[in-house]
């Protein structure tokens, strides 16, 4: 059982290394073993479980049209949907891994939380309101707006099928790992309950029962990592000077805790880094369905400065927390004895004790100084939350990816527009439960795998297939079907390609002895491939219908200013 | 729809905030890809400087300087929306006024 800590904490530090959205699925890394059952724990997620399920029985039975199912009716407000934005981005993996990263790291967490945090501001001003303005239910409807349906929409679909897909695969072996830990229960039934809930809360609830439940997980996570922060500080009165002081002498590092490490060496991976964060935000499909279930660019706007706000806010509790974690974890306690971490590796050290020396790998350390804090009931407090963190997360994915299928490929490829609203939706939920019985599949696949770049590749992609031509169709006259298909599908591929046969995969995952593409995040190259391929195949595109496209540039440009004719709009 | 377009083209008022709107937002994300990519070659390149002390303590300008750009973030967006729900949506509710 030793064994199994050891090597969940080695995978994890690993992955750490390489890049923060690697670090942030570190939660899921290797083997762990089962622990026992955690009552308090249980119960509390019983009563989360129990409330979310009255919200979607609420939240069915005013869910009637495609508008309801995809956009909660587009009645939800810019403070709500702020914090729904904010609990999509705030997963479980984040909580644990970057605190974790904190407690191993010191500073360096910090360097990570920066890098997640910055695409928000870019988002707002560049995109949020002409995205209220021009679309419907998916990024589709934004990115086809003036284009020739099929190949726009086929494109979109699979960029956001291939995102949904490898992101529900680390959450869901996450899940999986997380819930053994933490639980005591088995791994295969953790990943059925979590297949099974956000099959429920889709299928019956649709985007208003997904935004409710993200919207209580958030505040239950925040609340629950503020009490944790002002807990710590209140030990060291209120003084983050004496928190470090105390934190630099109990830690093996010392005063280096203070300092910038080496996670970033060459400005080439800092700014291939830093692309595939800020750009993968504005490209993620789950996300982007957020901003139609506002009223209008104005409520868009506002959701954008509170889901910054609260973001922001949790990784400033989280860099507390991981502090934390170091003086409460690394100091002996009353009897001399430090109870988080393994024994038997404190004796052979000879009292000399390290932060790699914790029971259950890195990923615990929030969690232990729950337990630190609080005793058992915060414990299965904060232990609750993470399971009902992965819960709304996966949720968010799964609505994303069936309104890819029903919205984008059955209603505007496959029936050309001839199709009824219930038909719609009606393909729609029938894709849930298909989305969650396959994830629960691939779940049980892939318990035993490296899954942590599977996030990185989900960023990578949506940096490279979806937002380049989401970007330059609201952007950019000339822009015509052939330059996005082309530069949609090339950084489809190349990212895909590079990330594999770069050291995350092709490496550290395949077991060669030298990666073929140097760097780990390809981001700068394949988003750079992606724009140049739009900018040069819309260029040298002389048909007919690149001047009707061009053309039509006028009539969605005033509509994407001004809101004239959008969808819901109630500016007059 | 058609005719509204063209009245909305040939507005004055429509140039006028297209410009201030695209000029302001613009700025708006230099800045923060200026404090953004500041602070990660900071990283990179002045580990020094990010880990000297600030005092007499252990807190190193590291410390600020991270805070400082999360907190940036977050006082950029609320300046953009503060604008752009007031002075921009008001100039923009005039222009669908007059294009009916």
């Amino acid at each position: 059982m030793r064994a199994l800590f050891t090597r969940m904490g080695a995978a994890a530090a690993v992955a750490g290394a390489l890049l923060p959205t690697a670090a942030l699925a570190a939660a899921v890394e290797g083997a762990v073993a089962k622990q026992a059952t955690n009552y308090e724990a249980i119960i509390m997620f019983g009563v989360f479980v129990a409330a979310t399920l009255g919200i979607t029985f609420w939240a069915a039975r005013r869910t009637k049209s495609a508008k309801d199912f995809y956009a909660a009716g587009g009645g939800i407000t810019g403070f709500q949907n702020g914090l729904a934005i904010a609990g999509d981005y705030m997963s479980a993996a984040s909580f644990l891994g970057i605190a974790g990263l904190v407690y191993m790291n010191g500073f360096d967490g910090l360097i990570f939380s920066v890098g997640w945090l910055v695409g928000w501001p870019l988002i707002l001003f560049l995109i949020a309101e002409r995205l209220r303005n021009l679309g419907k239910y998916t990024f589709a409807d934004v990115a086809s707006y003036r284009f020739q349906q099929t190949p726009i929409r086929t494109l979109a679909a699979c960029g956001s099928l291939a995102t949904v897909t490898f992101y529900l695969i680390a959450q869901m072996v996450g899940a999986g790992k997380l819930i053994q830990l933490l639980f005591g229960m088995d791994y295969i039934w953790a990943v059925v309950i979590v297949g099974v809930l956000m099959i429920a809360y889709v299928t019956f609830g649709g985007m208003l029962a997904t935004t409710w439940v993200q919207i209580i997980k958030a505040v239950l996570l925040l609340s629950g990592a503020s009490f944790m922060a002002v807990m710590i500080l209140a030990k060291f009165g209120f003084s983050p000077e004496a928190l470090f002081t105390r934190a630099t002498e109990v830690h093996n590092k010392g005063f280096a805790i203070m300092q910038p490490g080496s996670l970033i060496h060459d400005p080439i991976s800092a700014i291939s880094l830093g692309m595939a964060l800020m750009f993968g935000t504005a490209g993620l499909p789950h996300i982007l369905m957020r901003f139609f279930t506002v009223s209008d660019a104005k409520e868009a706007r506002k959701s954008v400065f509170y889901a910054t706000g609260f973001i922001g806010y949790f990784y400033i509790l989280t860099f507390t927390i991981g502090f934390g974690a170091i003086v409460l974890i690394l100091s002996p306690d009353a009897n001399g004895a430090y109870p988080f971490l393994d024994a038997a590796k404190v004796a052979a050290a000879g009292g000399k004790v390290a932060p790699a020396m914790i029971t259950g790998g890195s990923n615990m350390a929030a969690i232990h100084t729950a337990n630190a804090i609080g005793g058992n009931l915060f414990y299965g407090f904060i232990s609750a939350v993470a399971f009902a963190t992965i819960l709304a997360v996966v949720a968010g994915l799964t609505l994303a990816g069936a309104s890819a299928v029903s919205h984008d490929l059955y209603a505007s490829v496959i029936a050309k527009g001839r199709v009824s609203e219930s038909d719609e939706i009606r393909v729609s939920k029938i894709t849930t439960v298909i989305i969650g019985i396959v994830s629960i599949f691939l779940g049980i696949a892939f318990e035993n795998q490296n899954v942590a770049f599977m996030v990185g590749l989900a960023f990578v992609i949506a940096a490279s297939a979806n937002f380049p031509i989401l970007l330059m169709s609201m952007f950019w006259k000339r822009m015509t079907t052939r330059g996005a298909v082309m530069g949609g599908w090339i950084g489809l591929i190349s990212s895909v390609a590079m990330l594999v046969l770069g050291p995350t995969v092709w490496k550290a995952v395949l077991g060669n002895p030298a990666a073929i593409f140097p760097y780990d995040n390809p981001g700068l190259f394949s988003i750079t491939l992606s724009f140049v391929a739009i900018w040069f195949f819309s260029i040298t595109d002389n048909s007919q219908t690149a001047k009707d496209e061009q053309r039509a540039f006028d009539a969605q440009y005033i509509r994407s200013q001004t809101g004239l004719g959008a969808e819901g709009a109630s500016a007059h | 729809m058609q005719e509204n377009a063209q009245r909305i083209l040939a507005n004055p008022k429509f140039q006028e905030l297209i410009a201030k709107r695209s000029a302001f937002a613009w700025t708006l994300s230099v800045i923060m890809l200026v404090i953004y990519f500041g602070f990660i070659l900071l990283v990179a390149f002045g580990k020094e400087f990010l880990g000297t002390r600030l005092g007499a303590g252990v807190t190193t300008w590291g410390v600020p300087i991270g805070v400082f750009t999360i907190v940036s973030a977050f006082v950029l967006t609320g300046i953009y929306v503060r604008r752009a729900n007031g002075e921009f949506d008001e100039l923009n509710r005039q222009i669908l006024e007059e294009s009916k």
